[in-house]
């Protein structure tokens, strides 16, 4: 997802290819997010949409089906991905995202511990700002929902720079070895104050 | 330490959180009574009341230090305070206990001046004496006759104000885009065509800003804009400024920011039209040897400039041609235009081209109308999906037990984003 790595880095000359994320646009309020495969369908109300017709166009291209309705084909970015995830939990959106990675002032190379995870929303957003060399440290005290946002995170390509561990920050604490290394924290949980 | 010291910090500790000589800083003081911004050189000075103190004991110092002024041999000076020192301990231990009845309020008090038996000339008299300014404020409240009908809370402001003008505090602050675009709003709001902070930053998201991305920008905001983009940028990618005609538009807060050699590189210029010549022949522009030079917000006797510092690498070259041929065969991965005087679908409709496909476009404008239009445009000539016109709104809240509400004044204008995705 982030133009840290050349092969995704937005151009005029980047082809849609097998194993790309895409974010499919119908409206501006209903979008889906697909991973295309060779013999991948995608299929809407405006019909089904084979993934091979997809497969050498550019980003940004406009696509048709098989009964004449159009969808876009957008590159993802953390903030289409904020709108298009699948919620476990309540997420934040970009208004609150934008403003809490301003006022931690992350920038490339930056360390900063994020709890809970949630559906890794504001995740995403973190991952760029830090990107390349930084790293995101991120817990969840729930198992089950701290491997779905591996898989998103895997999905999006971050996985070079982010951390999801399972651990009830609240009552623990993040871990010792982090001592001293973070940047910035971010804490979203009931009783920050314990 | 010397100059060339600074060099070798500018260019390894970019995220380096103590001062270092030459830095730039924000000095608050008085808990944003009044934002300074300085560089700390051996020469530079503040004035605090009526007094000049020097600023060389803030080098050094970590970010995020406070000082007070001290009367010492050689004049008032700036120490710095640790929590011990803290003339507000007193404040502190009323405040923890459980709120209480509070059965005073201001029925007897008469404001007609006569409540205070210290005068101007006793407190001169306590200052050359040599007494400290947390002696000075409990002296007032002693020989105030009214101190003790007054509220536990109004005591507290009562102290709090005096501590302000007796006891001044100064809080080293580190430039970031944030605190450069809070004072900046603050003081010189119509220089940054009144961005304010959450505005910013929802613009920066909004742009999709990320390492290694070539972003083009029209920044007529003195360089607020293009600053915050190079700081989150991080050295990697581009962020050219770009703009009609032969001049630059000047981008003097850049220089506020403290960035490396690596980052300042990064920051670069382009005429509108030598992007959209079609051929990409040798440089005809002579290399412009930065921005011109803008004054700061407050000074007062910083005088050091970057050629001073032994010509290190400043930010604002003329961007290199295999740069200007890599975007014209790539596209930049974002556009922000902040043209307040300008119209918007004018600007946008030249620059969307250069853009790549699905590369996301944000513009700031202070009023709606000319966003409305650009955005309608965009419409019917099909050049971009996701549109979205967003007006941030951000209210600041007072913290205390019993007393947490809404600052009495609120800004109502921050602006309005213009966001979309190209197509």
């Amino acid at each position: 997802m982030l133009p840290v790595d050349p092969a995704v880095k937005l151009s005029f000359n980047r082809r849609i290819t097998a194993g790309d994320l895409v974010i499919v646009y119908e409206r501006h309020d209903s979008m889906k997010p697909v991973k295309v495969a060779a013999d991948g369908v995608f299929q809407n109300r405006f019909g089904a949409f084979k993934h091979s017709d997809w497969i050498g166009r550019p980003f940004g291209s406009r696509v048709l089906s098989q009964k004449g309705g159009f969808v876009y084909l957008l590159a993802p970015t953390p903030e289409l991905w904020t709108l298009v995830l699948s919620h476990r939990t309540q997420i934040l959106y970009i208004a609150d995202i934008s403003f809490v990675v301003t006022f931690l002032e992350l920038i490339p190379g930056s360390v900063v511990l994020e709890s809970g995870t949630g559906s890794g929303s504001l995740t995403a957003s973190l991952a760029r700002a830090v990107s390349p060399n930084g790293r995101v440290f991120t817990f969840d005290f729930h198992e089950q929902r701290a491997a779905s946002a591996r898989s998103d995170f895997e999905t999006c390509g971050l996985t070079d720079l982010v951390s999801v561990s399972v651990r009830d920050v609240q009552g623990e604490g993040f871990p010792e070895e982090l001592t001293g290394r973070a940047d910035s924290v971010f804490l979203d949980l009931p009783q920050p104050w314990l | 330490m010397s100059g060339e010291n600074s060099e070798e910090y500018l260019s390894v500790n970019r995220n380096t959180r103590i001062t270092w000589e030459g830095c730039s800083v924000l000095l608050d003081v008085n808990d944003g009574d009044r934002l300074v911004f300085s560089r700390l050189t051996g020469g530079s000075k503040i004035k605090i009341g009526n007094k000049n103190c020097s600023l060389q004991p803030l080098i050094g110092c970590p970010f995020g230090s406070t000082f007070q002024v001290e009367d010492g041999e050689d004049g008032p000076h700036l120490s710095r305070m640790t929590s011990s020192v803290e003339g507000g301990e007193s404040v502190d231990a009323k405040n923890d206990h459980s709120p209480m009845e509070e059965c005073r309020d201001n029925r007897a008090i008469v404001d007609n001046n006569t409540a205070q038996s210290l005068t101007g000339e006793d407190i001169d008299d306590m200052r050359r004496k040599g007494a400290s300014g947390y002696e000075i404020v409990e002296a007032l409240i002693s020989n105030s006759a009214t101190f003790e009908k007054k509220t536990a809370y109004s005591q507290e402001k009562y102290r709090i104000k005096k501590q302000k003008k007796y006891a001044p505090k100064v809080l080293l602050r580190r430039p970031f885009a944030r605190s450069i675009c809070e004072a900046y709003f603050k003081k010189h709001g119509e220089r940054i065509g009144y961005l304010r902070v959450d505005t910013l930053s929802l613009l920066l998201s909004l742009a999709n800003i990320s390492p290694n991305s070539d972003v083009l920008v029209v920044d007529m905001l003195e360089g607020l804009i293009t600053g915050a983009v190079a700081e989150r940028l991080g050295g990697t990618g581009y962020v050219c400024n770009t703009y009609r005609g032969t001049t630059p538009y000047p981008v003097g807060i850049i220089r506020m920011f403290n960035f490396s050699d690596e980052t300042c590189q990064r920051i670069v210029h382009c005429s509108l039209s030598e992007l959209k010549a079609i051929s990409t022949s040798a440089n005809k522009f002579e290399d412009d040897r930065g921005s011109p030079q803008n004054g700061d917000v407050e000074s007062p006797s910083a005088a050091t400039s970057e050629e001073s510092k032994g010509g290190g690498i400043k930010a604002g070259k003329k961007a290199p041609s295999e740069a200007i041929n890599s975007w014209k065969e790539n596209g930049f991965s974002s556009l922000i235009v902040a043209a307040p005087k300008c119209d918007a679908w004018d600007i946008v409709k030249e620059l969307a081209p250069l853009i790549s496909y699905s590369a996301s476009f944000v513009v700031y404008h202070q009023y709606l109308q000319p966003l409305a239009t650009c955005m309608h445009k965009l419409q019917t000539e099909k050049m971009a999906v996701g549109l979205q016109i967003s007006e941030p709104w951000l209210r600041e809240y007072q913290v205390l037990p019993s007393r947490s509400h809404p600052v009495m004044q609120m800004s109502s204008a921050g602006g309005y984003l213009l966001s979309g995705t190209r197509i």
